[in-house]
Order: C-alpha cells, then sequence, then structure tokens
C-alpha cells in the first residue's frame, strides 16, 4: 500500500465575486515533496492557500490533508510582543509544553539569537518573516503552506529557509510554496491559469 | 481546554500591560462625558440625581462600544487571529480568555469607578453600593454580548457606526434593567427582579458570547 499523500485535493476551485478564480484543480502532494506554486498576479494563489487551510470556503474537496502550519502575508506576531512570548503564546495554544530552551533554538536556528528582547514592531520586516519561520520550525506539522514566504527575507534569509524547507521535506514533510521567483528546493511546480471568463458560475 | 484558555488570558493581559493607553481612554472618555452632563445639569441638581441612573448607564454603553471596536483589529490585521483559527481544534477557549480579559479591562475598571461616577452626578451615598452591584451584574453581558457585533465586523474598516446599530438595540434590556434597579434604590426600595435579570443576561451571555465570537470572527476571516 502506497503512503498516503499529506494533501490530496479533487475538482477543488475558488469563486470570488461568483467568479471561479483558476481552473479546478487536482492535486496530491507526498510525503518529502516540495511544490511550488505559481501563477500570475490574482489568479488566486494566496486564495487556494487560505482554502486549503481553512480560511476560505471553497469548491471540491479535501481528500487528505496532514496537520499543517501556514505562513500568509501577515506573519502572525501580536506587536506589542517580543518573538519569544509570540512563540510561547502559539505553543500553549497547540498544548505544548514552551521550555525556554526550545524557543532560544527555534530563535537561533532563524538567526534571531541575538535579538534582543524587544517587541516585534521593533524588528525589521524580514525579522519578523523570520519569527514566523520560528514558529513553522515549533509545529511540527508536517505539511507547510507557505504565502510567499522570501517575502522581505534578505539572501542569508532566503538560504536559510531553503535549508529549512529541504530538511523538512527530507525528513517525510510536505511544503506547498507560493513564490514568484524560483524556489530552489522545489521537487516540482503547479502553475494555475486563470479560468476562462466565460465559465462564470450561474 | 485550560492550557490554551491560560496562554490566552496569559498574552492578552501581557498586551493591555503593553498598551495601557488602551485601557484608559475609554475610561477618560467616560470621566469627561460624566463631567459634562454634571456641569450642563447642576443648575438644578435634584434634576441631575432623577436622571443620573439613565445617563451613567448610556454612558458606559457608548464606552464600550468604544473600546469593542478595536477589540479584535490588532489580531485581525497582524496575522495572530487566523493562527490562533489554524492551531487550535477549537478557538473557543481561547475566544473566552480574550473576551474575559476584555471584560476586565472595561467591565469591571468601570464598575470599580462606579461609586465615583456616581457622586460626580450627585447620587446620594447610601445608593452607591447598589450602584456598584448593578454593574457588577450588568457589564459582563455589555462586553460578551457587544464582543459579538466586534467579531462579525473586524474586517470592516471604520465600522464604529454599523458595531453600535449592531449591539446597542441587544443592549437595550440591560440599560432598561440596571437603570431601574439604581432608581428603585433611589426611591428606597429594594432592587427587586431587575437585578436578577441583570446577573442572568450576564451568564447567559458568557455561556454563548464565545461560541459566537468564534463563528462571527471566522467569517470575518473567510473574506
Amino acid at each position: 500500500m502506497p503512503p498516503s499523500p499529506l494533501l490530496q485535493i479533487a475538482r477543488f476551485a475558488c469563486l470570488r465575486d461568483r467568479r471561479l478564480l483558476f481552473d479546478p484543480l487536482e492535486l496530491c502532494v507526498q510525503a518529502g515533496e516540495c511544490v511550488e506554486l505559481r501563477g500570475p498576479n490574482g489568479v488566486g494563489k494566496t486564495t487556494l492557500l487560505r482554502a486549503l487551510a481553512g480560511l476560505f470556503p471553497a469548491e471540491g474537496v479535501i481528500l487528505s490533508r496532514a496537520p499543517f502550519a501556514y505562513i500568509g502575508h501577515a506573519n502572525g506576531n501580536a506587536g506589542a510582543l517580543t518573538a519569544e512570548e509570540n512563540l510561547r503564546w502559539y505553543l500553549t495554544l497547540m498544548e505544548r509544553p514552551a521550555t525556554d530552551a526550545s524557543l532560544r533554538e527555534a530563535l537561533e536556528r532563524v538567526g534571531l539569537g541575538a535579538v534582543a528582547p524587544r517587541p516585534c514592531s521593533r524588528l525589521s520586516a524580514g525579522q519578523q518573516r523570520r519569527v514566523a519561520l520560528a514558529r513553522l520550525l515549533l509545529s511540527a506539522a508536517d505539511l507547510w503552506l507557505l504565502d510567499e514566504p522570501y517575502t522581505a527575507l534578505d539572501v542569508g534569509g532566503v538560504v536559510l529557509l531553503d535549508g529549512l524547507l529541504r530538511e523538512h521535506c527530507a525528513r517525510g514533510g510536505a511544503a506547498l510554496v507560493v513564490s514568484h521567483n524560483p524556489v530552489q528546493p522545489a521537487s516540482r511546480a503547479l502553475d494555475l491559469h486563470p479560468a476562462p471568463l466565460m465559465r462564470r458560475r450561474a | 481546554m485550560s492550557g490554551a484558555l491560560g496562554g490566552q488570558i496569559r498574552r492578552e493581559l501581557l498586551l493591555l500591560a503593553r498598551s495601557r493607553t488602551d485601557v484608559l481612554n475609554p475610561l477618560v472618555f467616560l470621566f469627561l462625558t460624566v463631567l459634562l452632563f454634571a456641569l450642563a445639569l447642576d443648575g438644578r441638581p435634584e434634576n441631575l440625581r432623577a436622571h443620573a441612573a439613565g445617563v451613567l448607564w448610556a454612558l458606559v454603553l457608548l464606552t464600550n462600544m468604544l473600546a469593542l471596536d478595536g477589540m479584535f483589529r490588532r489580531d485581525y490585521d497582524d496575522g495572530s487571529l487566523e493562527q490562533m483559527f489554524l492551531i487550535t481544534q477549537s478557538p473557543v477557549a481561547p475566544v473566552l480568555g480574550k473576551l474575559l480579559v476584555q471584560w476586565l479591562a472595561t467591565g469591571a475598571l468601570i464598575t470599580l469607578c462606579s461609586p465615583l461616577l456616581g457622586l460626580a452626578l450627585n447620587l446620594p451615598a447610601k445608593v452607591l453600593p447598589m450602584l456598584f452591584l448593578a454593574f457588577l451584574a450588568g457589564s459582563p453581558a455589555v462586553s460578551f454580548i457587544g464582543a459579538i457585533g466586534a467579531s462579525v465586523t473586524v474586517g470592516i474598516r471604520r465600522s464604529g457606526a454599523i458595531l453600535g446599530l449592531l449591539v446597542l438595540p441587544m443592549l437595550i434590556p440591560v440599560l432598561i434593567f440596571g437603570v431601574s434597579v439604581v432608581n428603585r434604590a433611589l426611591d428606597g426600595d429594594p432592587p427587586g427582579p431587575a437585578i436578577y435579570w441583570l446577573a442572568a443576561l450576564s451568564v447567559a451571555s458568557i455561556m454563548a458570547a464565545p461560541f459566537a465570537v468564534s463563528a462571527g470572527l471566522k467569517v470575518s476571516l473567510e473574506q
């Protein structure tokens, strides 16, 4: 029996203002795969990712979906709290122990070990994105849904994220990455095509 | 369950401690408007006393509208609200934590200040304990019912007027019973069933609001 895919969807489509965004999608992501999601602006990449995460109502079916972590356009950090406080909140909501050591390890991993305990609103955009990456590490989720994760990252950050993705997939995880630049660790790419304007929903 | 609730409460308290103006602004608004009324009606102290309960309850409702408007906005904008929905199996526990702290920062604080506000409106000292009790019994209903409106309107920019239109009608029972409790005490009567109605409304809204707010926030996130 082949291992069950971490993500499988069938006839999956999103509607906005009663208009079909992209052609209905079949997708199966196996463990170890890193799938790059491409498509022109406005085709519905973000909407697709949000729908996969359950944050947007969609047509079609999700046949299987492993526990996942999601990074959207917003990083999900409260500006008034420090990186550590944000991550601690995240772990308690997951009902997982939040030890100082595990938090520090995750922060060091994403290159924020030296950041003084400053509120996230005082960090740069790239540093805030790194906090979101630390959350990804702590989530222990098998499936990563990342919406333009390279935004605001510097050269070192891009290398870091590439490394994290490779490591994650080598460990048997999978990732679906929306990006306008080539994703180095991607094992394949999926192109979203805008649905023809004719095909409006009755 | 308790872990998520406790974690959320800790986070909200931290956020409160970091942004004290968010707590103080509505309170300053309440004190200023009460003092304006006191000055405006001061020509006839007995006049002021007769209208004190109604004025105070109405101003407290408006103050709550002011505080509720921003209740979920920051979490919505910075993405932590969607993370809250994605991380937890059910967002009801963290939502309850948020609501409790919101009440603490508005309703509980206003209740503590209510004797002072009563004095400013020329209420006699013997009425003040009942005033305090009325706010203690009624203010949770205001916060928890109001949060339902805030959860639905968080996706709308400048939603202040809509929030009021949506929530204030639902709060009219609280207003009527609250004013009745204070006015009966002013006449020297026992509070009667009104105080129990206030408490019942609060208990019911504390139980129902976390579910309704979760559903409302989900709708707001799905836009």
